[in-house]
């Protein structure tokens, strides 16, 4: 590993995202959305609670439709116009490449997240809200959008076509949600043993982001994503060596 | 150490087809190594292997010393390569993709300016430096391309098809900086235009169906040519006939052949020799008046058909 190589890297593709309108409309879509979810579906003045929790608990969902909007490009248009010949031929390892391109995308994110902020002096200004908590969510959410990323980012080592690795990112991506959605855990807790019902739970990214959410910073959610996310790119890692020259 | 490049007995395969079968050769500090073959011959899948973008199936490669396979970023640290098509980053600006490139390659400060700029220059690229590559044309992407491969003055550098696509000028341009960088460089060029082979090259290697068929120099590959040292000869006020039977009377000459278009005869010498001089103060000798008389070095694209299509 080469840390200036993944700093070198991680800065090209930073720029790629501001070189095009992608990156504005990405975060004006995601400020919109949370905005909306927040206030509307999450009733947040209804609720008369000094918290974000109608925010965090949206990001989940939210993060199933639009991470994989933003990973997508990450190998799949290296992959389609060539130019991974050209990154694998230049002195860098697969790993610093992998973990350029993934931390880029995972700043951009976090910084997406972090234009949320006008929410977080709202909820200030009309109450006064456990700060704690609320800082506890940005982690995890933060955590979580990088466990979407390393998916995202695998798939898109898959193929050379965008679309489907959107469309391929966003059901394993789905999958790694609604496997800890109550109805989903009803279906299998009436006829599978309990042990196999927790361990699909204990795979969702729901079950442990919930936990954050709430304020509960447990050492295991945290290492979950963490865990999760280095699973994600050593994959990455093996489908770019196997398939790089396809 | 001058040899920079040593390919032993490179194989891949892809499935069942053998793309690459058993190519052994090495280039020298100072060799410009024309790499020929048809389409689909196994020039690029070579390419890729010795640039550690491939995995070999089989055999090593080993440049400046070090082992592809073992030491896979040292290899690419000392070679510049310009892959087919010369890809880059569409929506950087050559300025920002070179300054990219020279930070991986570990210039900083004063010596990353210099070689950007220098790479630039060589190039002929400074003028749109600040263009999104995705706007410029394809000579100037493949300049751009040329340039990242060059930035960082490689002790080896591998290009493939680097003139594909360009018009004369362009291509001529190209040739000249490969001929400038020549001396202190072991290059490898691979190329399907054939008058390249003597515009930039010191030898040749020829590749088909993944196999080597030729490697020697350009003079050597024309003399396989069976127009190698035949000579054309219009004779004014003679019949073609009449030639022809002359012609076929002295002892050094073994075929007469007639060319209708130029009036003339294509004369073979035995055993390849040159015999330009006995020919014209033969025919002299016999008071005739020659109207042209030029030796043939040989046709590089009959060697290429001949040496290529000859087993498959």
């Amino acid at each position: 590993m080469n840390l200036k190589n993944i700093w070198f890297i991680m800065k090209r593709e930073i720029s790629g995202y501001f070189a095009t309108p992608v990156a504005y409309v990405f975060i004006i879509i995601f400020l919109l959305l949370t905005g909306f979810s927040t206030f509307f579906m999450g009733n947040f003045f209804e609720r008369g609670e000094a918290d974000l929790y109608p925010f965090f608990s949206i990001h989940p969902w939210l993060y199933v439709l639009l991470i994989p909007a933003i990973s997508m490009r990450l190998w799949s248009e290296e992959r389609k116009n060539g130019s991974i010949e050209l990154l694998m031929t230049l002195p860098v390892s697969v790993i610093d490449a992998v973990l350029g391109k993934f931390l880029a995308a995972w700043a951009f994110t976090g910084l997406a997240l972090m234009l949320n902020f006008p929410l977080w002096i709202t909820v200030n200004y009309l109450g006064s809200p456990d700060n704690g908590v609320i800082f506890a969510g940005f982690i995890g959410s933060f955590l979580m959008a990088g466990g979407f990323l390393a998916i995202g980012a695998c798939v898109s080592a898959l193929t050379k076509n965008q679309v489907i690795a959107f469309v391929l990112s966003l059901i394993v991506s789905l999958i790694f949600v609604l496997s800890g959605y109550g109805i989903v855990l009803d279906f299998f807790s009436s006829w599978a043993p309990t042990a196999l019902v927790q361990a699909i739970s204990s795979f969702s990214f729901l079950t442990h982001f919930d936990a954050i959410s709430k304020g509960v910073i447990d050492m295991r959610d945290m290492l979950y994503f963490v865990s999760a996310i280095l699973v994600w790119l050593f994959a990455n890692a093996i489908v770019i060596n196997a398939r790089k020259a396809d | 150490m001058t040899l920079r490049i040593e390919i032993e007995d490179l194989t891949k395969h892809f499935g069942e087809i053998k793309a690459v079968d058993g190519v052994s050769f090495s280039v020298k500090k100072g060799e410009v190594l024309g790499f020929l073959g048809p389409n689909g011959a196994g020039k690029s899948t070579t390419m890729k292997m010795i640039t550690g973008f491939l995995a070999p199936t089989r055999g090593t490669v080993r440049v400046c010393g070090h082992d592809v396979i073992t030491d896979p970023i040292a290899v690419k640290a000392s070679l510049g390569y310009l892959p087919e098509g010369a890809p880059a980053y569409a929506d950087m600006t050559p300025d920002g993709f070179l300054r990219f490139i020279a930070d991986i390659r570990g210039l900083t400060g004063a010596a990353k300016k210099r070689a950007v700029d220098s790479a630039a220059e060589r190039a002929r690229v400074t003028h749109v430096m600040f263009q999104p590559i995705e706007t410029l044309s394809k000579g100037y992407k493949r300049r751009v391309g040329l340039a990242q491969a060059i930035l960082h003055n490689p002790p080896v550098l591998i290009m493939d098809e680097p003139t594909d696509g360009l018009d004369p000028n362009q291509k001529h341009e190209v040739r000249t900086l490969i001929n400038e960088m020549a001396a202190d460089k072991a290059i490898i060029v691979s190329t399907h235009i054939l008058e390249e082979v003597h515009a930039m090259c010191t030898r040749n290697v020829l590749i088909a169906n993944g196999k080597i068929k030729f490697d020697g120099t350009p003079h050597e590959l024309e003399s396989i040519s069976r127009y190698h040292n035949a000579v054309c000869v219009a004779v004014a006020g003679v019949e073609i006939t009449a030639l022809t039977d002359f012609l076929n009377t002295l002892n050094f000459v073994s075929k007469v052949e007639t060319l209708v278009a130029e009036k003339g005869v294509r004369v073979y010498p035995k055993e390849a020799q040159q015999m330009t001089i006995e020919l014209s103060q033969s025919i002299r000798d016999k008071g005739w008046q020659i109207d042209s008389l030029y030796a043939e070095h040989g046709r590089l694209d009959e060697v290429f058909r001949t040496i290529t299509m000859g087993d498959a």
